[in-house]
């Protein structure tokens, strides 16, 4: 068996080969970095059959990849690539994920944990968000500007930014792909044609720094810790000063009023805090409600979590899977002790441990606890919700913005004015009203304060990826030296 | 009868439509009239074809009004209207060999040039506005604390568009793409003279998924379909490619009904300025393609020509020799790039203004003719030794007639090359780049071209200054015209108090 190719075999599926090296130039290759063994986390078990892994990049292959990127953005991509031809490759690829929608997503459900629905779901929505921005490829458009009309003609070029450095995250790999590979595609740098786009598996903490640090990358797109994200800015500060947009935690807050439909609160506060097992960057993990309506909050919020079917990734009707390591399940464990012993808050449902296997955490919401309590302040990544009182609407939003992280918050409420006045001061890159969770390709996401820089989809995630030349085109105007002043 | 046989190329036979497409339907008009459509290549009645009534457009805007309010309009996802055109584009492409030969019989237009270029152009055109879909944007505008102020881009409603015959297939898709992108539904009256691949795309609207009434096709005349679209109180805009005189007409009937939104791309008589600093070989070819393309049955055709007397001598010699060899011949060829004009009564207008031309002191440099026994050619033509204000020099031909003037000074050609009621199109052939810049600029032309002639693209604007048109088309802009603007003021905290 190649070592860039492994087969998986999955109970009631056909055994499917993988590739497992490195994508440089066009072609699978050994990594010299060190390599990954991928668990599956359901079971707790590797993936790959027993001794294979799958390779890890080391600053070698780092160094190769870019060389491709860049010989590939001056040749035959970046602009030697017409709108027109780029919007039809995104398409292209679009149409083979689509076509292998079933693979993936059977491949996300076993990397990941995430249950097969939601890894259906993702595929889905991947292929949505390629075509999207398949159709910005031919759209980009730079302003003409008026100064001197008798002596110049300004105007702006958007051009590609170059070779691009996407760190994507674990919990939506299939998606977040989709996202950072089509918006740097149409700005391209990476992919299709050979050397535009190539895989560089690997450890953060080699791959990933070498990524960072890299005088030959010109921008760096990362999704992940905040603590991550730090580093990474320090490095790209301290190399090339390459641009950064980054995607970090949340501790997002789901606002309920008194006047909010409470059942459809309560079902999109579930939604928002318990999908893909709480894994996700925006993740509703505060709740806010009205002591009005607490009691029957904390009440409905229960009965909903335990309604969550937890089970095998396979399985159609597994609506929650385990947490995506052992070290994750680790850190949230820990969570849920330092909510217990620490922050001394009371467990209404969940807090332990599921099944024997893998790494399930059961829906946990913790109540009667103080704002200041640890676990309503750190970001916990894991399927864990605080429920926390409030008397006024200024109360609401002090306590939701009064946090280092911006990502996003939701507002209950049917009451219109009371809905524009709380939107209009949460400190929040999504603001979400009656909803969580959904978001759209054509809608931009990201941070504020310490939950990011920049913005991913909709027509700002393209700006991202473009730099703005600003052209003076002299064509009447003569000057003398030394010039009269 | 809604569909009939037609022979097609070496001979081979296939149903086309030839009723009105109405609700994803097809039926004969109201009271069973029809035209007849000829091949201009050889005269010969190709097929009869349903005559569109004013009764018929009442019931086609009914459909089009009830789908805009149901299943189009905003009620359907932008992603859906993206995804249908991607796909009528995927099914124009599959089928271009068969729309080319149904479009070249139709217009004389060659066979090669009608599936690769026209329907090429089509099926970019297509997918150019599937991306613009989910991309229409609205405003969000600070105003105080007090307010939340907002716009939304709202389709117009229903749209009655009234198409050309000189390039039938790419207008059908240039006044397709961006109105069903922006969510707008269609009453759309396809030329009487080339009513064959407007009909043929119906069928591909139904197989691509559009739901009923989004889209509706009536064949039929000016004076009644297009008159009774331009004067109907339940349409909301009418788009009109065409003549001035149709186009006057048209705005008229809308002032007069319900005051629908109207954009007109009327005609040209676009001039090209060639300097002696130019690659005059280059300079040759473009302004050759810029007349002779299409036989000259081309709004923005360079149909004006202004040559630096210092390098006239040298450059019409090329000219001259360009003409000469097009290619006329069958459009069944796949050498002829050259066709014939679309009717009798094209060719006898073509063929006057030559000879007025010549009455008022030009010269024929080449052609001047009709051409061949069949059909209703006319041979490439090029008149000199002209003046301003010759009829041949200010008025439309749309034919293949180039009216060639002399030049002195850059001042002097921009006042002759702006003297016009036209402004559609205009170019500049020049080796100074300063000179291209300030000569661009002074051109009174919604397209100018340096050192080219004639080739547009979808993502970029299109349309006249002056009697030319209203409006543009392509690109960006050719969205914004099937949407209209909403302001929204949501008061949060602002008071009344009653009296003020």
């Amino acid at each position: 068996m190649s070592s860039v190719s492994s087969i998986l075999r999955i109970p009631g599926k056909a055994a499917m080969s993988v590739p497992t090296g490195l994508f440089i130039n066009g072609s699978f290759v050994k990594g010299r970095g060190k390599p990954i063994t991928t668990i599956d986390p359901s079971l707790g078990k590797a993936v790959l059959p027993a001794g294979v892994t799958v390779c890890g990049a080391s600053r070698e292959d780092v160094d190769d990849a870019v060389k491709a990127a860049r010989l590939a953005f001056k040749t035959t991509w970046g602009l030697n690539a017409t709108g027109t031809e780029r919007s039809r490759l995104i398409h292209k690829l679009a149409d083979l994920i689509e076509r292998d929608h079933e693979t993936i997503s059977v491949l996300e459900a076993v990397d990941s944990g995430k249950p097969i629905g939601w890894s259906k779901a993702d595929v889905t929505d991947t292929v949505a968000c390629l075509r999207y921005y398949a159709g910005w490829a031919d759209k980009i458009i730079g302003q003409t500007l008026e100064v001197n009309n008798r002596t110049k003609q300004c105007f702006t070029r958007h051009e590609p930014i170059g070779v691009v450095g996407q760190i994507i995250p674990w919990n939506y790999p299939i998606m977040m792909q989709g996202s950072t590979l089509c918006q740097n595609k149409l700005t391209p740098a990476n992919t299709i044609i050979t050397g535009v786009f190539n895989v560089v598996n690997g450890w953060g903490a080699e791959t990933g720094v070498a990524i960072a640090e890299h005088p030959g990358i010109d921008k760096i797109a990362f999704t992940g810790s905040t603590q991550t994200g730090r580093a990474i800015t320090i490095a790209a500060a301290q190399s090339n000063l390459k641009k950064v947009t980054l995607e970090l935690g949340g501790k997002s807050a789901n606002i309920i009023f008194p006047s909010a439909d409470l059942d459809q609160a309560v079902n999109w506060a579930a939604l928002g805090v318990f999908e893909n097992a709480g894994q996700s960057c925006s993740a509703g993990s505060r709740v806010l409600v009205h002591e009005s309506i607490k009691d029957e909050f904390e009440r409905k919020i229960k009965i909903a979590a335990e309604k969550i079917k937890l089970g095998p990734t396979m399985a159609e009707d597994t609506w929650q899977g385990p947490q995506v390591s052992e070290t994750q399940y680790n850190r949230i464990m820990e969570h849920i002790r330092i909510g217990k012993e620490e922050d001394k808050g009371r467990v209404l449902t969940g807090g332990e441990r599921w099944g024997t296997e893998g790494y399930y955490i059961k829906p946990t919401v913790f109540v009667d606890i103080k704002p200041s309590a640890r676990i309503c302040r750190e970001e916990i990544f894991g399927p864990v919700l605080v429920v926390l009182p409030f008397k006024t609407e200024e109360e609401a939003i002090a306590l939701a913005n009064d946090s280092e992280y911006g990502l996003a918050a939701a507002v209950h409420s049917t009451d219109a004015n009371q809905i524009a006045r709380v939107t209009n001061e949460l400190e929040a890159g999504t603001v979400w009203i009656n909803q969580y969770t959904f978001t759209a390709n054509n809608v931009p996401f990201g941070g504020y304060k310490t939950s990011g820089w920049g913005r991913e989809l909709g027509s700002y995630g393209l700006e991202e990826y473009i730099s703005v030349k600003a052209v003076h085109h002299n064509f009447g105007e003569v000057i003398e030296f030394p010039l009269k002043l | 009868m809604v569909s009939a046989s037609i022979s097609l190329l070496a001979g081979r036979k296939a149903q086309t439509p030839t009723g009105l497409f109405i609700n994803n339907k097809w039926v004969e008009a109201s009271d069973k009239g029809t035209f007849a459509t000829l091949n201009p290549a050889t005269g010969e009645h190709l097929l009869d074809i349903s005559c569109a009534t004013a009764a018929d457009v009442d019931t086609a805007v009914a459909a089009a009004r009830l789908a805009f309010k149901t299943t189009w309009g905003r009620n359907a996802a932008p992603s859906e209207r993206a995804r249908l055109l991607n796909k009528l584009a995927d099914l124009i492409e599959r089928d271009a060999q068969h729309l080319g030969e149904l479009e070249s019989v139709d217009s004389g237009k060659g066979l090669r040039l009608a599936r690769d270029f026209d329907i090429g152009d089509c099926v970019a055109c297509l997918r150019y506005y599937a991306g613009w879909a989910d991309k229409i944007n609205g405003q969000t505008i600070e105003v105080s604390k007090s307010k939340m102020v907002y716009t939304t881009q709202d389709p117009i409603g229903v749209c009655g568009q009234i198409i050309p015959w000189n390039y039938p297939m790419l207008m059908w898709c240039w006044k397709t793409g961006p109105a069903l992108a922006a969510g707008c539904t269609i009453v759309m009256k396809p030329s009487e003279l080339t009513p064959l691949t407007a009909l043929a795309l119906c069928d591909l609207i139904v197989e691509a998924g559009f739901p009923a009434g989004v889209v509706n096709t009536l064949p039929g005349t000016g004076p009644v379909a297009g008159a009774a679209i331009s004067s109907h109180m339940d349409i909301n805009k009418v788009a009109f490619t065409g003549s001035v005189v149709t186009g006057r007409r048209i705005m008229a009937a809308a002032a007069n009904s319900n005051l629908k939104k109207v954009t007109l791309e009327l005609g040209g008589k676009s001039p090209s300025i060639i300097f002696g600093s130019s690659d005059l070989e280059q300079a040759a070819a473009w302004t050759a393609m810029g007349i002779y393309y299409n036989s000259g049955q081309d709004c923005c055709a360079g149909s004006r020509l202004y040559v630096d007397e210092k390098c006239y001598d040298e450059f019409m010699p090329l000219l001259i020799a360009h003409a000469k060899a097009c290619a006329i011949g069958d459009p069944w060829d796949d050498k002829t790039s050259f066709g014939p004009l679309v009717s009798a009564v094209q060719r006898d207008k073509v063929l006057a203004y030559i000879e007025s031309g010549v009455a008022e002191g030009a010269t024929i440099a080449t052609g001047g003719k009709a051409w061949g026994t069949k059909g209703f050619y006319v041979e490439p033509t090029i008149l000199t030794d002209c003046t301003p204000e010759m009829k041949c020099v200010v008025e439309e031909i749309f034919g293949p007639v180039l009216v060639v003037c002399k030049f002195k000074s850059e001042e002097a050609v921009l006042e002759l090359a702006n003297d016009s009621t036209y402004g559609l199109g205009a170019a500049v052939f020049t080796g100074d780049a300063k000179q291209a810049m300030r000569v661009s600029a002074a051109l009174d032309a919604g397209s100018v071209w340096v050192n080219q002639y004639g080739i547009l693209h979808t993502s970029v604007p299109f349309g006249g200054y002056k009697m030319s048109g209203i409006g543009r088309e392509l690109g960006s802009h050719g969205v914004s015209e099937y949407t209209i603007t909403k302001a929204v003021h949501h008061n949060i905290s602002e008071e009344m108090t009653w009296p003020l």
